[in-house]
């Protein structure tokens, strides 16, 4: 047991726990900060995606000592003002929503890396990130959407509803 | 039959957990399709109503008795009490119900919320409505058919007079309920929310990390536990090691988890519990676990040789004749070309992202779970057999579901949460792993098919014969069931809608070697796979189109009935003739999806489109998919999906539906596969049972909902059938190799 110094979401925080253990339930367990969710414990499905140094990181495998001195941004910590939620409820993409945190994560490092990703470049930074209710070809949508780009494809502007 | 229900407001707050005031309106529901029953209790000079409250001020609270696990259920049916009711919808609040036989079924699953529930919410907006306008025609001294309720208002309008519905509140819900099958319901065209596509009350909270699924429970001092659990059907502890688990920090205790005697169902598998003060804690100590386990009769099940086993026997052997017209054997004999296949499909695993996880506390009045469940009654009997407590003892919060597929209506994890928390006197959070709920499921069952049909000279087909054999869902409740019920062979196998002048169907054993529970459209998945793939076969060997096929095989317009055949036909648990199987209909969606695709385009070599058409939960769906086969590998271009799923409460929900579940039947018709060696489950997370990503959906998915004014009928599930058969058409199409057994990344790589 040790203590463990980062920056979360802006604020200080110091936590006393193993520091082998994963990010995830630190952030869960000790901080209660439960916007991110657990899925699979290795890093498979990104369900448990923040940012670490502006970075997307699966905290499921990241022991905590891995961000002492670094700086912790998850679903709570996201800019209100964020494009990508206005545009996550204009596309209504939530089913179930489990995974969602993890994927509005994800594209907010996307787009803080690349401002105006075209569709293919979406599917592939995005494609670590599973959704089971199947809400992909929304999420596709939102997160253009978000970019305001207009790399929108002739045949693939999708639509529904 | 429905039963009257007098509940006092006191029992009301105690079914929500709402602790609120507020008046409340409405009646109660007693029965698995509840007509409805009026409530009063005039010594607290109140009205009251399961679902429906309304306070001075007035806010509107509604009641959500089914659970959300992506269905959008929570807006969709209060969004029809608030329009029934003329409610504001911009004031109303969802509150979500505890687990109470007073709602009737709160089984979410069967895909049936809707179609149960749609008239009874109807009803109870209807109610409110008819007493604030009675209180508002009394108030006025004028006659109630010059009042009429508007956005959250009564109007008078001989006098322009209007009076808000809080002002109304009080005098409302001292009169007496009104007599509900004659009330008034709204004309289809004055329809101001049912029809439209509200966004879902948990959009906010969902995108902001703020929803409360199961794990997000805490409760003051509560522990965490892991399972290791038997790795065999049937298995026992037969002795352990708990100190290594001890040693690690945080550890507080080692439980064992006996399996009860009798029927598998829905207790817990046996286990060795790890109780910690936090969850990493409790997985390090379950690792540190050392257990070895006693064999069970299926700790030698191997699902390679099981699959081969049924595969022989429905191609070798005849089976029980559950559904049969003609002479198929004489019609065999004189065809001028017979078509045989057979099929096989696969163990699949629910995975829903969210894995399995119940809270419980226990206190000397009983027990209390906070827990992501399709089903909080189911959770109420299963933990007081558990604990030898009355199902009335054991109060059941619902979370949002992080998906359920069918899994979550299968309370194991409640009740070992529940007997861990009377074991160790705190709160305990049962925490499944990813690893626990593949090696752990109710498996949604393996299955072989054999077809074999006879063709004359024209094309047509003139008989159909067809064989199964599917590992029972009823062997979960009695281990000795080893064939399918008239219910599950309703799904599809029995109830193909074809003309075809003779037609023969056959059940044969597949005795299980696992737990086998429902899966998202159960033993529709297996047999849509079947029937239309053979359908397919059937076209290319007659040379026709398979649209063309489909459409011949259903013939005329007709309502069908399969009990002059000997099949006692399920119909889903409702009667035909509330719900005909009308093949109009069902060839009306496949001719709706045909006209949203250039079906019979000219396409590069290597691609292809492929459909299939199916009949489930009393709705109809049709699929069609574009492939792209090159150098062995696969990628799915496009899916269009078409369904009449009768009259739509929220259309933008049921496309998410459609979306959703096509990518579900895409998912296992590409990689969906869960097998056993040594009676153990071979795949133990994302990267050996892999669900489909983002990057392998198709570019294009579509749907398209078939305007229908008839009964609602099912929306979750419907969607998944069609899609495998339809893919694996589209590979034919393309490739010409025909694909008899899933998944397809067997025969090709998955992009």
């Amino acid at each position: 047991m040790s203590s463990v110094e980062f920056q979360l979401n802006g604020q200080p925080v110091a936590i006393e726990a193993d520091p082998s253990m994963p990010l995830l339930w630190a952030l869960r367990e000790n901080l209660r900060m439960t916007g991110t969710k657990f899925g699979c414990g290795m890093g498979l499905c990104g369900a448990c995606t923040v940012h670490v140094d502006g970075v997307a990181t699966r905290s499921c495998t990241l022991p905590l000592q891995g961000v002492a001195g670094r700086s912790v941004t998850t679903i709570e910590g996201l800019d209100p003002e964020h494009p990508l939620f206005a545009a996550w409820v204009e596309h209504k993409v939530p089913q179930c929503g489990y995974c969602q945190s993890g994927q509005v994560m994800a594209a907010a490092a996307l787009l803080a890396e690349n401002p105006s990703p075209d569709r293919q470049q979406v599917r592939n930074a995005l494609s670590g990130n599973l959704c089971r209710c199947g809400t992909y070809n929304r999420i596709q949508n939102a997160v253009l959407g978000a970019a305001e780009v207009g790399h929108w494809e002739p045949g693939a502007e999708e639509e529904q509803a | 039959m429905n039963t009257v229900q007098l509940i006092s407001r006191r029992r009301f707050l105690a079914l929500t957990g709402m602790t609120a005031g507020g008046l409340v309106l409405g009646a109660s529901v007693v029965g698995s399709r509840p007509g409805l029953a009026g409530v009063l209790d005039t010594a607290q000079g109140q009205s009251l109503n399961l679902f429906v409250t309304l306070s001075e001020d007035g806010a509107v609270d509604i009641v959500a008795h089914r659970s959300e696990m992506g269905t959008g259920i929570r807006t969709s049916l209060p969004q029809v009490v608030a329009d029934e009711m003329e409610a504001d919808w911009s004031r109303v609040r969802v509150i979500q119900a505890l687990g109470d036989p007073a709602y009737g079924s709160q089984n979410t699953d069967g895909s049936r919320s809707v179609r149960d529930f749609y008239h009874t919410m109807r009803q109870m907006g209807a109610a409110a409505r008819r007493l604030l306008e009675q209180a508002a025609a009394q108030h006025w001294e004028v006659p109630l058919a010059e009042c009429r309720a508007s956005q959250h208002r009564v109007l008078h309008s001989a006098s322009g007079r209007e009076l808000g519905f809080g002002e109304l509140a009080q005098a409302a819900s001292a009169l007496p309920m009104p007599a509900l099958d004659s009330l008034p319901l709204k004309a289809a065209e004055d329809f101001r929310y049912i029809g439209t596509g509200l966004e879902i009350v948990d959009l906010d909270d969902i995108v902001t990390g703020r929803a409360v699924y199961g794990a997000d429970v805490v409760l003051p001092e509560m522990l965490y536990a892991t399972v290791a659990r038997s790795p065999w059907l049937d298995g026992h502890i037969a002795s352990f090691d708990a100190e290594p688990a001890r040693a690690v920090s945080g550890v507080k205790d080692v439980v064992e988890l006996r399996a009860p005697a009798g029927p598998r169902g829905f207790q817990p598998i046996e286990g060795l519990a790890v109780l910690a003060s936090n969850t990493w804690s409790a997985l390090q100590g379950r690792q540190a676990l050392s257990v070895s386990w006693r064999d069970s009769s299926h700790s030698d099940h191997d699902s390679a040789s099981y699959l081969d086993g049924l595969e022989s026997s429905v191609r070798e052997n005849s089976g029980t004749v559950v559904r049969q017209r003609g002479d198929v054997d004489a019609a065999l004999s004189a065809a001028s070309q017979v078509v045989e296949a057979s099929y096989r499909t696969p163990y699949l695993a629910h995975a829903p992202m969210e894995p399995p996880v119940a809270t419980a506390r226990v206190s000397v009045e009983g027990c209390e779970v906070w827990t992501c469940t399709q089903n909080p009654q189911a959770v109420q009997a299963a933990v007081a057999e558990a604990l030898d407590l009355k199902p009335e003892q054991v109060k059941v919060h619902v979370t949002l579901l992080g998906g359920g597929f069918g899994r979550k209506s299968k309370p194991d994890y409640c009740v070992e949460a529940a007997r861990l928390a009377a074991h160790s006197g705190k709160p305990v959070q049962v925490v499944w792993s990813r690893e626990d709920d593949i090696h752990h499921d109710y498996f949604h069952a393996p299955c072989a098919q054999y077809y074999r049909a006879a063709l004359d000279d024209q094309g047509a087909v003139q008989a159909w014969l067809a064989r199964q054999a599917a590992t029972p869902i009823g062997s979960t409740f009695d281990a000795s069931v080893d064939t399918l019920d008239d219910g599950s062979l309703s799904q599809t196998f029995a109830s193909i809608p074809f003309a075809t002048p003779n037609l023969r169907l056959e059940s044969l054993p597949a005795p299980a070697h696992a737990r086998i529970g429902w899966l998202r459209s159960v033993y529709n998945i297996p047999f849509a796979f079947g029937v239309g793939s053979f359908v397919d076969e059937l076209a290319h060997a007659a040379g026709k189109d398979p649209a063309q096929m489909w459409l011949d095989l259903i013939g005329e317009d007709r309502e069908l009935d399969f009990s002059e055949e000997g099949f006692e036909y399920s119909n889903y648990g409702r009667s035909l003739a509330d719900y005909p199987y009308q093949t109009g209909r069902l060839k009306a969606v496949l001719r709706a999806l045909l006209e949203q695709i250039p079906w019979g385009e000219e396409l590069p070599e290597g691609q292809g489109w492929g459909l299939s058409l199916s009949n489930s939960f009393l709705s109809h769906t049709a699929v069609a998919s574009k492939v792209e086969v090159r150098d062995g590998k696969l990628r799915v271009l496009e899916m269009h999906g078409a369904i009449d799923a009768g009259r739509v409460v929220n259309p933008d929900r049921v496309h998410a539906q459609m979306e959703g579940g096509m990518l579900f039947g895409l998912s296992l018709a590409l990689m969906g596969e869960i097998s056993f060696a040594d009676g153990q489950v071979q795949q133990s997370n994302f990267h050996d049972y892999p669900v489909v990503s983002l990057a392998q959906s198709p570019r294009v998915i579509r749907s398209h909902i078939v305007t229908s004014d008839a009964a609602p009928s099912g929306v979750g599930e419907p969607p998944t059938p069609p899609s495998a058969p339809s893919i694996a058409n589209a590979v034919f199409a393309a490739t010409g190799q025909r694909i008899r057994e899933l998944p397809l990344r067997k025969h090709f790589t998955v992009l």
